[in-house]
């Protein structure tokens, strides 16, 4: 596969999963009134979860261009992640920004690997 | 605006990891990738919410859009994975621990810079 087709499948899988990524948030973030940033931790582990299965899989390099480089690398964020984390400490809630570092990583894995066992099920 | 923002980040990622496929054993690319893109939305959350009354197509473009896709935590993730079922525990959890320290030590330095950049500027004007 030519550099220009994988490029153009990473920008389409990322054209979808940025906005995903907004979206989701703000329909999370909507529906509690409580600090911490679900919305970004919801959509890492969502993430998380279907790379694991991808990888897992034996898919081809245009569908990991699409789904895993473009798709789940948009959906998901660290620069996000980490500007929440930092605000819940600067705001004073250090055990939430601890919670989110926490859960997020050790969420995330757990996500990964459920999406990876998945894929082995599946896959044979 | 997120979108386009979101698709520019990612192929800047995608175009690191073509230039500087991470020898097997540390995925250095990734690494940089996401210690950089926090140290950019540091600087940018500080400049568009406490400086500069920035339109409002700025933060959907740089910040959700552009850095938002330019950094990744799936990919995070999935390489903790495939370095310890590779065989590589303990790159697993350096990896593992280091991407969230040096992360959250670059978002921290991008916003405290850029305050202090913007108190000097702020006295000199």
């Amino acid at each position: 596969m030519t550099g220009l087709l994988t490029a153009l499948l990473v920008a389409a899988g990322a054209a979808v999963g940025a906005p995903l990524r907004y979206l989701t948030d703000r329909l999370i973030q909507s529906r509690h009134d409580n600090v911490f940033p679900w919305g970004t931790f919801g959509v890492n582990l969502a993430g998380s979860a279907l790379l694991g299965f991808l990888v897992a899989l034996p898919a081809d390099d245009a569908v990991r261009a699409l789904a895993g480089t473009g798709f789940c690398g948009a959906l998901t964020t660290y620069s996000t992640f980490s500007y929440e984390t930092l605000r819940l400490a600067e705001d004073g809630a250090r055990l939430a920004a601890a919670a989110n570092v926490v859960a997020s990583v050790a969420g995330g894995l757990g996500a990964g690997a459920c999406g990876m066992l998945l894929a082995r099920a599946v896959g044979g | 605006m997120i979108a386009a923002g979101g698709v520019a980040g990612s192929l800047v990622r995608y175009g690191l990891g073509v230039l500087f496929p991470s020898a097997p054993g540390f995925p250095w690319t990734t690494l940089f990738i996401n210690v950089t893109g926090c140290l950019l939305i540091g600087v940018l959350m500080v400049a568009v919410t406490e400086i500069w009354a920035a339109p409002s197509w700025v933060r959907p473009l740089l910040g959700v859009g552009v850095l938002g896709g330019y950094t990744t935590f799936s990919t995070y993730i999935a390489d903790v994975g495939l370095l310890f079922a590779g065989g590589a525990p303990l790159s697993a959890l350096v990896y593992l621990v280091v991407t969230p320290l040096l992360a959250l030590a670059a978002v921290w330095a991008g916003t405290t810079a850029t305050r202090a950049a913007a108190r000097r500027l702020g006295r000199r004007a």
